[in-house]
């Protein structure tokens, strides 16, 4: 058939604002937008996803091996369980809230986006709304890190160091590869602050916003997920 | 830089690659080497992210996904598989880094290095090469999935016909991409596997030889009884499914560990590996070029000098690389650049000579190639808009295109890609953007 099809991103547009009534052009174009943004977002997880894939299946793979004793000549086990610090439920908690700030920050801007559309944030909102609760996850989020690190810290004084048993190297590594995707989030948080500085259109910030949103969430599920890991396949 | 390059080849096998005095060239030049490895991966990354979000996001109106020429389907679904393998390779990679710089034992057992305890122990080389292998065996379709997508495509301007089964093509590289995922152990039955595991990896890639099969028969089928024009593109085309052939058919002997346990050491492999994905990619390449360089340069390539580059290049590389197989079964192993110290191989140095003088004259071949490439932006004669009377997008935009490639008018998509000998249709192709109603094949 030589139809030309309507193009999906008007059909997702229609469900985006379902019941919205009949949307101007802004409201479409930040709807396509939102939506690049988002698969963009998708796309990148998945190169996470398959990172934390691999270091999963290494782990389980790497515990089950044993090592020769060069004194007696047998197999022995070297993977020493690990204690995890009681610390971590604390910096799991404050991750936590830090994703419900990060969550309200989101609604904040998509609602501000579709009713200002290409008006300046600052502009419409002298109080800066949804501001605080981007500063709030930052601040959440940086606390987490220095968390993580007092973590470390705890664990290097215990005698746990990067190499003392391949459980401890797989703490080290997989709270360290999170926290470097973590601290990519809140780079991402700054330039959302740095947009609505410049004075960037509202639903310019409402993209960011929405996009640092799904990825912040996204790194808390990964941190519950790579604490269960670490907490119940020692 | 101190001890030069690294020691360890392309697999990078642990623990040679993962300590740091296992050798010259393992100190700084292994990290440097690692590094370098995970910044590509980086970069390949990205541009997966590119690739998939404009494939799924950025087509022009009318363009629905199985409108898309098949160039476009094959760089889509590579895409996807770099997405999905060169995260491995970077985690891979980063473990390495911690096992040479850290002190851990991720891929380091217990070793010594002249009768000095290293301080690793306990760590898996094997669990390097699963990983590096999961990367490894997607990657080889990396390479060549464009290729085919490209030459179906050239098959069909050059045979004047629509392309003998689009949507099995379609799903023929799907299967092919997701079945590569589950075939990475047959790289590893050399280094001890049991046999129930190997035998699963045996009849996966036994498999990839019904989508593979599917393929060559629909390129056979889009040339049959076509109108063909033997331009130097389609030679190149054509070369590749000769090659895509001969190197793929030895593909299920390499595939039962009965098999690639005496011959996987031998030039048997490099026989078949270079065949199938070295010159059949790069067949690829050079068709690309042929096609679209008039499009790229507004000139079209010389045809005699094209002619010449393709016979030198297709004679050359059977002559390299089928005389290896040969020598494989003979028993002449990889990896070593001299063995006439054996007996047994002695009647077979002719026969090295003979592939060696072969090399000699492929090589001679491609300086044809580039004296073409960069005569031809100046000298060529002028192309046309559309000088291979095809039906694609890019080919209804002016030669060379303009700064946006459609001077600001972007085209809509009405019919598919491969519209050629249209009944009733005024000319023997009907451009994707021709608004006349096209009956679908």
């Amino acid at each position: 058939m030589a139809t030309v099809t309507t193009s999906a991103s008007v059909k997702t547009v229609q469900v985006l604002l379902a019941g919205a009534g009949r949307p101007d052009q802004n409201t479409v174009d930040f709807a396509v937008r939102l939506r690049r943004a988002r698969l963009g977002l998708i796309v990148a997880l998945t190169a996470v996803v398959m990172i934390f894939v691999s270091y999963s299946s290494a782990y389980v793979v790497r515990q089950g091996l044993p090592t020769l004793d060069p004194r007696t000549g047998t197999l022995v086990r070297d993977w020493l369980p690990l204690q995890l610090p009681n610390f971590l439920l604390v910096n799991t908690l404050v991750l936590l809230v830090s994703t419900l700030a990060m969550e309200l920050a989101r609604r904040q801007a998509i609602r501000t986006a579709l009713a200002h559309g290409k008006q300046s944030h600052a502009a419409t909102h002298t109080e800066m709304d949804g501001m605080p609760w981007l500063g709030l996850t930052a601040i959440l989020g940086l606390s987490f890190l220095a968390g993580q690190w007092l973590v470390w810290r705890e664990l290097a004084a215990a005698g746990f160091y990067v190499d003392t048993s391949p459980s401890s190297s797989f703490f080290y590594l997989l709270t360290g590869m999170h926290g470097i995707h973590l601290f990519g989030g809140i780079l991402a948080l700054f330039a959302a602050g740095v947009a609505s500085l410049f004075r960037k259109s509202a639903a310019s910030l409402g993209v960011v916003v929405d996009a640092t949103a799904w990825y912040w969430h996204f790194m808390t599920v990964l941190w519950v997920y790579i604490l269960c890991l670490l907490e119940f396949a020692r | 830089m101190v001890g030069g390059a690294p020691l360890h080849g392309w697999t990078g096998y642990p623990p040679l690659s993962a300590l740091q005095s296992a050798g010259p060239g393992e100190g700084l030049g292994a990290d440097l080497w690692v590094t370098s490895i995970a910044l590509f991966c980086i970069g390949a990354l990205m541009s997966a992210l590119n690739f998939i979000t404009t494939t799924l996001d950025m087509r022009a109106r009318g363009m629905t996904l199985m409108r898309m020429p098949l160039t476009c389907w094959a760089w889509f679904i590579t895409a996807i598989l770099g997405l999905l393998a060169f995260g491995v390779l970077l985690s891979a990679g980063i473990l390495l880094l911690l096992d040479r710089n850290a002190g851990t034992s991720f891929f380091v057992p217990l070793v010594t290095i002249n009768g000095q305890l290293t301080g690793h122990k306990g760590g898996s080389p094997l669990l390097w090469q699963h990983l590096f292998w999961f990367f490894g065996h997607p990657e080889v379709y990396i390479a060549i999935l464009p290729a085919m997508g490209l030459c179906s495509q050239l098959l069909s301007v050059f045979s004047r016909k629509p392309i003998f089964g689009y949507k099995a093509m379609v799903y023929a590289m799907l299967s092919i991409g997701f079945l590569g995922f589950m075939v990475w152990g047959h790289h590893m039955f050399m280094s001890g596997m049991s046999p129930y595991t190997a035998f699963a990896f045996s009849v996966m890639t036994m498999a990839i030889g019904v989508p593979s099969a599917i393929k060559t028969f629909n390129w056979l089928g889009t040339i049959w009884r076509g109108r063909i024009r033997f331009t130097s593109p389609m030679l190149f085309a054509l070369g590749f499914v000769s090659l895509f052939i001969s190197g793929g058919i030895s593909g299920p002997f390499l595939a039962q560990p009965v098999l690639d346990i005496p011959l996987h050491d031998t030039y048997f492999v490099v026989g078949h590996f270079h065949l199938i994905m070295g010159v059949a990619s790069i067949f690829g390449i050079f068709g690309a070029t042929y096609y679209w360089f008039p499009k790229m340069f507004g000139r079209m390539m010389n045809e005699s000098l094209a002619r010449w580059h393709f016979f030198v290049t297709l004679i050359g590389t059977y002559a390299v690389f089928m005389p290896m197989h040969y020598l494989g079964m003979a028993g002449h192993l990889r990896r070593y650049s001299q063995l006439t110290e054996l007996n047994y191989l002695h009647g077979l140095v002719p026969l090295q000579t003979f592939m060696t003088y072969a090399a000699f004259l492929t090589i001679a071949g491609q300086f044809i190639f580039l004296f073409n490439l960069f005569w031809s932006m100046k000298f060529g004669k002028k192309a046309a808009d559309n000088p291979w009377e095809a039906t694609t997008l890019e080919w209804t935009t002016a030669t060379p295109p303009p700064h946006d490639n459609f001077g600001g008018h972007m085209p809509v998509v009405y019919n598919g890609p491969y519209e050629y000998s249209v009944p009733g249709a005024p000319r023997d192709f009907v451009m994707q953007n021709d608004p006349a109603t096209v009956e679908a094949h």
